[in-house]
């Protein structure tokens, strides 16, 4: 498994296990962040992450607009809700605050920062190359091992759902708002968990035919290099960076 | 010749059902190559999966290279010695790379990562498989994942090959491959399948396993 991909974008080529560790510590510090400045910093630096990280600009921005999905009504009800000066009146007495609109703002960067630094540092990796470099971080085994299989049997689950369905269109099967809609779609899950069980329980005998102790070996080709500890620099002092500002603002106001 | 594998008595049921095996008998010499045949839900795959002791029978002894098997403990180098190949290749590919999944029982073994690699290669060698090796196996064919079931068995180098219907969902063309590399190989073979033909080119002699009991009749040749 090949830890850095050569010739492709220049964040491709960090060893993940910076990656991982980076994206973290961008995460804690930017929550930590409160002036409009230093936030606004740290969104710049995710949007020039993205750059680097040769993932298609347009399609990402989107699954980041996707997350904003989750948050927009808690942004949309904060002017209102939080008490302050007032700044817009609208009819019935509803008053937003200025502090309202800033602490909105502020959540809004703060998530979309994070998220956009996630995509562009974690969000390249593949699955498999992730869970091996969580192992080689120490995380611990059986989670690593969770993600493995998870990423292994996801698409044989997928699979066999896909068949199910399919049988039971053969046999004039359409779903709709009923009681036969639900018992059948319980009886094809309830089914899929009992497959899933009887699966685990061949896949353990089979791996203990080979051996199986408890540690699934990895077999990877991570080394760490010059250019993996020139990006940690340059992400520590980036992060310094947003903090002294974030400081700075602070003594200024 | 000398046994290799030798079922006696075996009784088993699954919790809540009648007997599956009563008193099924079985042995296995040295170079020979048995097929075992039988309905199905007749108990074929169970009495595989009861020779390696990953089922614990009700009655019955399993002596296996000399010694008979009893405890966990006693599985675990028979294990190494005994090579199974699971009817769903599914079951048996579980890492991500076919690399990696060769590499599993070398490394549980306890050879060191360039020994595990290197006996990777040559059993991929062996098969005419090389150019599999750093694919990911959920994107492999169904020929492709059953080759690659029979390397993460072989690269164990085991003195005997259980195989659990092994042409299931193979093309005619793979299945040729499979009976070459089979016939190829110097192991014992014992071998469940429902294909006559298989069965034929393969082996040297028949069970049945009918009503639990396994009667001998030497078929082929």
């Amino acid at each position: 498994m090949a830890g850095r991909a050569r010739g492709a974008a220049p964040l491709r080529q960090v060893d993940p296990r910076a990656r991982i560790v980076s994206a973290l510590a961008f995460a804690v510090v930017v929550t930590g962040l409160s002036t409009l400045g230093a936030l606004a910093l740290a969104m710049a630096a995710a949007l020039l992450a993205l750059g680097c990280s040769g993932l298609p600009a347009a399609r990402t921005l989107k699954r980041m607009a996707m997350m904003d999905g989750f948050i927009i009504f808690m942004l949309l009800i904060l002017p209102f809700s939080t008490p302050g000066t007032p700044a817009l009146t609208l009819p019935f007495g509803v008053v937003a605050t200025v502090e309202g609109f800033r602490l909105a703002v502020e959540i809004g960067l703060t998530a979309n920062a994070v998220i956009l630094m996630l995509m562009a540092l974690v969000g390249t990796m593949e699955p498999v190359m992730l869970g091996h470099a969580l192992a080689r971080l120490r995380v611990p085994r059986a989670l690593v091992h969770l993600l493995l299989f998870t990423v292994r049997y996801i698409e044989v689950l997928r699979a066999e759902y896909a068949r199910s369905r399919v049988a039971m269109r053969a046999r004039a099967f359409r779903p709709g708002s009923n009681r036969h809609t639900w018992v059948s779609l319980g009886h094809l899950i309830g089914m899929m968990l009992v497959r899933a069980l009887e699966r685990s329980e061949r896949i353990l005998q089979a791996m203990k035919c080979r051996g199986f102790t408890g540690r699934i070996p990895l077999l990877d080709d991570f080394s760490w290099q010059a250019t993996d500890r020139r990006f940690c620099a340059l992400f520590g002092l980036g992060l310094l960076a947003l903090v002294a500002l974030e400081v700075a603002l602070v003594h200024l106001a | 010749m000398s046994i290799l594998l030798e079922l006696e008595d075996i009784q088993f049921s699954y919790p809540g059902q009648p007997p599956v095996l009563r008193g099924a008998s079985l042995g296995l010499a040295a170079g020979e190559r048995v097929a075992l045949v039988g309905p199905n839900g007749s108990g074929k795959s169970t009495l595989l999966r009861i020779a390696l002791g990953l089922l614990r029978p009700a009655r019955g002894t399993i002596r296996a290279f000399g010694e008979t098997r009893q405890r966990e403990a006693d599985f675990v180098d028979l294990r190494r010695r005994i090579g199974l190949v699971f009817q769903d290749p599914d079951d048996q590919l579980f890492c991500p790379t076919v690399a990696e999944d060769i590499a599993f029982g070398p490394l549980n073994l306890g050879h060191s990562r360039a020994e595990a690699l290197r006996m990777v290669d040559q059993v991929l060698d062996q098969l005419a498989l090389g150019h599999l090796r750093d694919r990911i196996t959920h994107h492999l064919s169904g020929g492709e994942k059953r080759l690659v079931t029979l390397a993460t068995v072989l690269v164990m180098r085991p003195d005997v090959l259980l195989l659990d219907e092994p042409t299931n969902a193979l093309d005619p063309e793979n299945e040729e491959r499979l009976l070459a590399i089979l016939q190829a190989l110097p192991q014992a073979i014992l071998l469940v399948s429902h294909d006559p033909g298989f069965r034929a080119r393969l082996v040297q002699r028949e069970e049945r396993l009918v009503n639990g009991q396994v009667s001998g009749n030497s078929g082929g040749t």
